[in-house]
């Protein structure tokens, strides 16, 4: 779409170079990482602005970090030293991505995913977060729709929202303890509320 | 305050008013079973709600992580329920895009039908489960029986009814079966029978009209600051679907209308999705149409092999022939054999799997399929994120992949329809009345794999 | 007062007993607990083309107080289980539960921190009807076998556990007991 890159080309020009960390473009969909100091100045600009008016907060989501690109398959292994076999690389691209920041820094990002029904585009908004502070603000004074999202995220991650109403999990119970989506969760362990621990 | 035998000095002490504490739910025949809402009442009348969701989490995002891209898929089907294919899908779509590939042509058009077809099954549902829980229990099952010949028509193309896995990473299970364009005209027409004697009895009908009008209104405004999209949303005026507004697969070649509701009110979403299934059906009737030619002519020796046949053969080593030769697999795997398969699946090495008779029939087939089955190898796409919409029977489904260049997706992130519309609905119970929750919340068709995941 | 009044004394009541189960047999008043996607399977067997009615079980009751039959229908997960539970617990006796679906019977391929590996970790099941969702026609056949079941006169006063499951679906569960 020929409008996307004017997103990104407005979102510079409105100055706000010191929020913005990295901006690119992967598969044609534009992803700007923001300091989370910016993010509310950042995401009201993107609602209220006539070229741009993000009407929808479609998703708020998070990514956890820890163990990307370390998984055996990812590696290559002991017997195919790298470089691997043509069926073990994907598909040569044009393009490559870059997360914009060091995975040992910024354990998490908090997505979020906007959408404008007048004009038709997306835009994808990334919060880089660290472990040791796992605090972002909060939307909910923008769109209403951030109030459940982030508390899903709260709930799955341990990422918290300041500012938001009303701040408790939402798909699991008040009794589970731990955050299932953190990549250091086993699947399998369970926290029954009745009945044996299996 | 000891009991006395006379009336206290100041009359205005002795009552006092409360609001009530309500719960419906978790278990309640209206709710679908896993909602829970704390109400608030002063009499009949909802002061404030409040939605408890999640017990149907089913750690579906965690699931996707734990094994190879098309595992994932099943996990898919058990989201929207009712219209899983829309699922499987809008999944695909997505490793696609992140993978760079595209489907076929035949197989965006057969994605394209099925599609309609459980984009309707779920309308069905939900416009029957309304009306049962209004009492209207005709409806219900003439909507039911309707939806059984359209299950009927995806078990004849999928070999299953609702949990049907039949997207693929590049394409699709296999081929439709034979005689289906003519069987799916005609299951259509009487779908339309079916839908014309239930706007007969609803539409006008007194007591539905009186319980539908008027109650869980939205305006667009509120909706949109929602993130609600959908019926619900076409429903308080805002035409906004993903079909017309981001097409994907074929859905640029096709005509179709979206209709759009007024006052944002039960009656008008009903009156959407009534709309919506006509114009689903008129969808599926254009691709019929459109849908291009069959499978790839390929030069049989007009040899047929029973796929035990070809198995025992192929581990003795004798492969002489089988270059030419198609298989005869189970009947629920009909229309994956060579010809069929490279008609519906992408030409992509990295993604797909071989036909059969490659697989059994020579060694580069089993190589290619052995490098994608096993653990470890399998579909790798680049490094890299990609949220792909594709238009939920709710609303906008969303699914966001990160991947990290292995064989397991790193982040499947859903992004559900009906989650922001939960989200609004506390509000927008708050004015009406207890009895109003059930149009409501049927209206909302919440579909709790999709809602808790 | 002899011997003989006593035998048939026992055959009056083992005639009873035969009556009493062949009318509540065919007369089940179900308590659909719907959760997940066999909900949908749930519906389409018990409307008109498969038609739970003809086998006398057409009439859920929404309150556990007027149902004698439970079918868990759907996922259990951790956060429903006490609800359930106390569901099983206000129905009044002779109560059966009909475990409908592989999530119910042995937790199916959710083996996830947020879902309970089969209901008979937490209340007795008597039938169980496997399927992802099951076909209308395994619901009728279980259906069936409830009906025998009810019919001979024995709710689940032998209690089936996970201890009765077969040896690979013991619990608790190891997934990876065989490497």
């Amino acid at each position: 779409m020929a409008e996307t890159p004017d997103v990104l080309q407005t979102l510079q020009a409105a100055l706000f170079p010191q929020h913005l960390l990295a901006v690119h473009q992967y598969r044609a969909q534009p992803t700007v990482l923001l300091k989370r100091e910016g993010l509310l100045e950042v995401a009201r600009f993107l609602r209220d602005e006539e070229t741009l008016q993000f009407n929808f907060l479609m998703d708020v989501t998070a990514v956890d970090y820890l163990k990307f690109g370390k998984s055996l398959a990812s590696a290559p292994t002991l017997a195919t030293p790298a470089p691997l076999p043509y069926y073990m690389m994907p598909k040569p691209q044009a393009e490559a991505w870059e997360r914009g920041v060091s995975n040992d820094d910024y354990r998490f990002d908090v997505v979020y995913h906007v959408y404008s029904s007048v004009h038709g585009h997306r835009l994808r908004l990334k919060v880089p977060v660290a472990t040791a502070d796992p605090v972002v603000p909060s939307l909910t004074g923008l769109w209403h729709s951030a109030n459940w999202f982030e508390r899903e995220v709260w709930d799955m991650f341990g990422i918290r929202f300041e500012g938001h109403p009303n701040l408790r999990r939402i798909l699991l119970y008040e009794e589970f303890k731990g955050h299932p989506l953190r990549k250091d969760y086993p699947i399998r362990k369970r926290q029954p509320l009745i009945g044996p621990v299996y | 305050m000891t009991p006395s035998a006379t009336l206290p000095a100041d009359p205005t002490r002795v009552t006092e008013t409360r609001h009530m504490f309500l719960n419906m739910g978790p278990q309640h025949p209206a709710m679908h079973g896993i909602i829970q809402f704390i109400l608030e009442l002063d009499g009949e009348r909802v002061v404030g709600a409040d939605a408890e969701i999640g017990y149907l989490h089913r750690a579906f995002e965690k699931h996707g992580e734990y094994g190879p891209y098309n595992n994932v898929i099943p996990y898919t089907d058990r989201l929207n329920y009712v219209s899983p294919l829309i699922n499987n899908f809008g999944y695909c779509l997505a490793v696609e895009r992140l993978l760079g590939i595209e489907a076929t042509e035949r197989c965006q058009y057969i994605r394209v039908i099925m599609s309609e077809l459980s984009r309707i099954t779920d309308h069905l549902t939900c416009v029957g489960a309304s009306g049962m829980e209004l009492g209207a229990f005709t409806v219900f099952l003439y909507l039911i029986k309707a939806r059984e010949w359209l299950w009927e028509l995806v078990e004849a193309v999928t070999g299953a009814r609702l949990t049907i896995s039949y997207g693929r990473v590049g394409g699709v299970k296999a081929d439709l079966p034979p005689g289906f364009a003519e069987r799916t005209r005609k299951v259509l027409e009487q779908v339309r029978g079916v839908l014309l004697e239930c706007d007969t009895l609803l539409t006008r009908n007194r007591i539905f009209v009186d319980r539908m009008q008027g109650t869980g209104v939205i305006s667009k405004e509120r909706a949109i600051s929602y993130g609600i999209t959908g019926p619900f949303l076409r429903g308080s005026g805002l035409a906004l679907d993903t079909r017309k507004a981001q097409p994907y697969f074929v859905y640029d070649r096709m005509d179709f209308d979206v209709p759009t509701g007024e006052h944002g009110d039960n009656y008008d979403r009903y009156l959407v999705r009534m709309e919506e299934m006509e114009q689903s059906m008129r969808i599926v009737e254009q691709a019929l149409a459109q849908l291009p030619g069959g499978p790839l002519n390929v030069d049989y020796e007009g040899r047929v092999l029973p796929a035990d046949v070809m198995v025992d053969q192929a581990k003795m080593g004798q492969v002489a022939g089988f270059r030419g030769v198609h298989v005869a697999l189970d009947p629920t795997l009909e229309g994956s054999t060579r010809g069929f398969h490279e008609a519906v699946n992408a030409g992509e090495k990295r993604a797909v799997l071989p036909a059969k008779e490659d697989t059994y029939g020579n060694i580069e087939g089993l190589m290619h399929h052995f490098k994608l089955i096993m653990l470890g190898h399998g579909i790798r796409p680049p490094q890299g994120e990609y949220y792909s919409a594709v238009e939920g029977a709710n609303g906008e489904l969303g699914f966001y992949i990160v991947s990290d260049g292995s064989d397991r997706p790193y982040r499947v992130r859903v992004h559900p329809p009906c989650f922001p519309i939960m989200g609004a609905v506390s509000e927008i119970l708050v004015g009406d009345m207890v009895a109003d929750i059930v149009p409501t919340f049927g209206s909302v068709n919440m579909i709790g794999g999709e809602l808790d995941r | 007062m002899g011997a003989a009044d006593l035998s048939q004394l026992s055959w009056i009541t083992t005639r009873l007993d035969a009556a009493l189960g062949w009318a509540r047999k065919f007369s089940i008043f179900q308590y659909p607990f719907v959760t997940a996607c066999c909900g949908m399977e749930y519906m389409a067997t018990a409307t008109s083309h498969y038609d739970m009615d003809r086998f006398g079980a057409g009439f859920p009751r929404f309150s556990p107080r007027q149902a004698d039959v439970l079918f868990v229908v759907g996922t259990i997960s951790h956060k429903m289980a006490p609800v359930l539970k106390r569901i099983y617990d206000q129905m009044a006796d002779p109560k059966w539960v009909v475990a409908f679906g592989v999530c119910t019977c042995t937790g199916g391929f959710y083996d996830d921190y947020a879902t309970v590996l089969g209901i008979d970790t937490i209340i007795p099941v008597d039938v169980y009807i496997p399927g992802c969702p099951p076909r209308p026609e395994n619901v009728l056949d279980g259906l069936m076998k409830l009906q025998d079941k009810i019919g001979q006169g024995r709710t689940a006063s032998l209690p089936a556990g996970p201890a009765d499951r077969p040896p690979e679906l013991q619990m608790p569960h190891q997934p990876d007991a065989h490497l």
